[in-house]
């Protein structure tokens, strides 16, 4: 039933993208690995991390999408389920460091040993294992999401109010994350990674093969939204979106509706963000900033919210413009930010997928009258030439 | 628990609700039997909005009993429950889903398993594509089934709520102002539509429209100020020296 849903019609757009997107997954890794280093097709080996960092956040901008776009839910949170996942990760490659950091114990985290700990807190347990880890990456983030949710659905929370609490949700983890206490290396997060199942994080064979993951992870996560979004589910989202009330006098229990995709969604941010963490080395309570989950909100909204390729194209463009301003002109990235939001949401409040999307629309819509007016014209003048016909011979006379 | 109860489809008594101390209902007191089409009439704030709120569990009764079928008691219910157990509400502005076709409008009311996962794993039956097909037909949409419900006009738009109604299977419809900025024509066809509908289930329309209400021809419900001022026919009730006074004006 599962593979029956995942496999059905998708749209031909979103077959694309798979395409392209494991195309990159191959041919990335391949240019900077196979093709030798003075070629103009190699990728050199500082780019791989940088786009399979931009992949991560694409994975993060079509997870809020799926319950902003589709659902009308605005989460100013999701950097939080996205911080999650990455401190998932984390712990296990601290874990795997061992007895190779500066103070050379072979249980405990450095920052731990610096506190003065005697032994591991309980809920550092089985993070030694990839597979726990992995469980963690994806069961964290969506049972806060499950239980954020529950009371936030079912008293009802919408719009605005919603959008505060889900900001409220992500400072409040942001300062818990910063007391050293917490045992999650407080201000300075987990860092100094060594290796990943065995593979030095730093090596170019490991990134190329964390681009790769990554570049399938989006892929996997895109035909999974777009099953969503097609199925009478989605159907059902959308309607949530546009006219709740209506919604739910027609049976549907809105709450659940919500809870669901809201759940999937935090599980999917929570991905993106273990797949982030071992391509950028770092992971601390700065993750977890309002401004960021906001900015992932600008993300989408430029690629064009209420599309499956709009946040991804969102997420990639501005975050390589950000790439290159921030290298010119670092203190103006923040004003440039801003000016592009107000920019997208005067001008192109669709996004730049959704308008070049109604373009073709409106095209073929035009195509269509043309071709009604063309078949109007033709009738109008064969008529003339059949009146002109039955009068000439009148004119003989 | 009287016999009234049992027998009728939709039993109001003693319901009083207020908002911030106005009192929107006062002890209003409402039967609509099974099969039967009803006209609410009456002035602005009489109630009649607040009562469909009851009915449908969006707003709780201060007291008062509210039941369905007999022995369903609504005031303990949700809005989806009572979706579900078969009562349809139209909104007084057409309430339809604005980015979905008419057909789609149609496929997500249509009354069948409501949950996350089989609405996840639903696949369009050939039952249900010949159950949405006469839903089309009967309320004249089948042309335009491919177009978004954004694109129809205001009229249309009141058709394809009716139609979303028809498709929950609802024993009993409540319908706020259904002609309200609709042409004479589209009001003529909407009350033999209405009637039709009345045939196999009971339907209780709020409306203003005294023409619209006089084609109906049905047993009318005045309120005022939450509770019941006179019921009868149109003739009956639109003599009544309290309607005139109250609503019908001086």
């Amino acid at each position: 039933m599962i593979t029956q849903m995942l496999f059905s019609r998708h749209e031909k757009k979103t077959v694309w993208a798979v395409f392209l997107i494991l195309l990159a997954a191959a041919l990335v890794p391949l240019a900077n690995l196979l093709i030798p280093e003075g070629s103009a097709f190699h990728v050199p080996g500082y780019l791989v991390p940088l786009l399979g960092k931009y992949l991560c956040y694409a994975l993060l901008a079509l997870a809020l999408d799926l319950v902003w776009g589709y659902c009308g839910i605005l989460s100013l949170g999701h950097g939080a389920f996205f911080a999650l996942g990455g401190y998932a990760m984390g712990m296990y490659l601290m874990r795997q460091i061992g007895d190779r950091g500066v103070y050379a114990n072979p249980l405990l985290p450095d920052f731990m040993v610096f506190l003065n700990w005697q032994e591991l807190p309980w809920y550092w347990y089985g993070f030694n294992h990839f597979a726990f880890a992995a469980l963690m990456v994806v069961l964290v983030p969506g049972l806060l999401a499950f239980v954020f949710g529950w009371f936030a659905f079912r008293s009802r929370v919408t719009g605005v109010y919603l959008s505060i609490i889900t900001q409220a949700m992500t400072y409040a983890l942001l300062l818990a994350f910063f007391r050293n206490e917490m045992g999650f290396g407080g201000n300075n997060g987990l860092t100094d990674f060594k290796e990943i199942l065995g593979f030095n994080v730093q090596a170019g064979g490991t990134r190329a093969a964390l681009f790769a993951a990554t570049a399938i992870a989006l892929a996997l996560a895109l035909v999974l939204s777009s099953a969503i979004v097609r199925s009478k589910y989605g159907k059902v989202l959308v309607g949530v979106r546009d006219a709740e009330s209506r919604t739910r006098f027609l049976g549907y229990r809105v709450e659940n509706m919500k809870l669901f995709i809201f759940t999937v969604s935090a599980m999917m941010a929570g991905v993106a963000g273990a797949l982030y963490v071992p391509q950028v080395g770092i992971i601390n309570p700065g993750e977890f900033a309002p401004a960021n989950s906001i900015e992932v909100v600008i993300w989408t909204a430029v690629g064009g919210r209420g599309t499956l390729i709009g946040p991804i194209i969102g997420a990639i463009l501005v975050n390589f413009g950000k790439s290159i301003f921030t290298a010119a002109f670092p203190e103006f990235w923040l004003f440039a930010l801003g000016a592009l939001f107000v920019a997208t949401t005067l001008f192109l409040p669709k996004g730049v997928v959704g308008t070049v999307q109604q373009f073709i629309a409106r095209r073929k819509e035009q195509k269509k009258a043309d071709a009604v007016e063309q078949a109007y014209q033709d009738k109008a003048a064969a008529k003339a030439e059949s009146q002109l016909a039955t009068l000439e011979p009148q004119a003989a006379e | 628990m009287d016999e009234k109860t049992s027998t009728s489809l939709l039993y109001l008594d003693g319901v009083s609700v207020s908002f911030d101390g106005f009192k929107a209902l006062n002890s209003l007191s409402f039967v609509v039997e099974p099969g039967e089409l009803r006209a609410i009439i009456g002035p602005n704030g009489a109630g009649k909005t607040t009562m469909m709120d009851i009915i449908t569990g969006k707003t709780r009764p201060d007291s008062g009993q509210v039941f369905f079928n007999g022995d369903i008691d609504l005031t303990k219910k949700d809005e989806a429950d009572i979706a579900q157990l078969g009562i349809g509400r139209k909104f007084q502005k057409p309430t339809v889903f604005e980015s979905h076709t008419v057909w789609d409008n149609i496929e997500l009311a249509l009354n069948r398993k409501r949950g996350v996962f089989s609405t996840l794993f639903y696949r369009l039956t050939p039952a249900d594509k010949t159950r949405i097909e006469e839903i089309l037909e009967t309320v004249r949409m089948t042309a335009r089934k491919d177009d978004l419900a954004a694109n129809l006009s205001h009229g249309q738009k009141q058709w394809l709520e009716i139609g979303m109604l028809l498709a929950q299977e609802p024993k009993l419809l409540l319908v706020d102002e259904p002609v309200a900025g609709m042409t004479d024509a589209e009001t003529a066809e909407t009350a033999i539509l209405l009637k039709e509908i009345a045939k196999t289930r009971s339907v209780v329309v709020v409306e203003h429209d005294m023409g619209f209400i006089r084609d109906l021809g049905v047993k009318v419900t005045c309120l005022a100020e939450g509770s019941v001022l006179a019921e009868g026919s149109i003739d009956f009730v639109s003599n009544d020296p309290k309607v005139i006074e109250n609503y019908l004006g001086r």
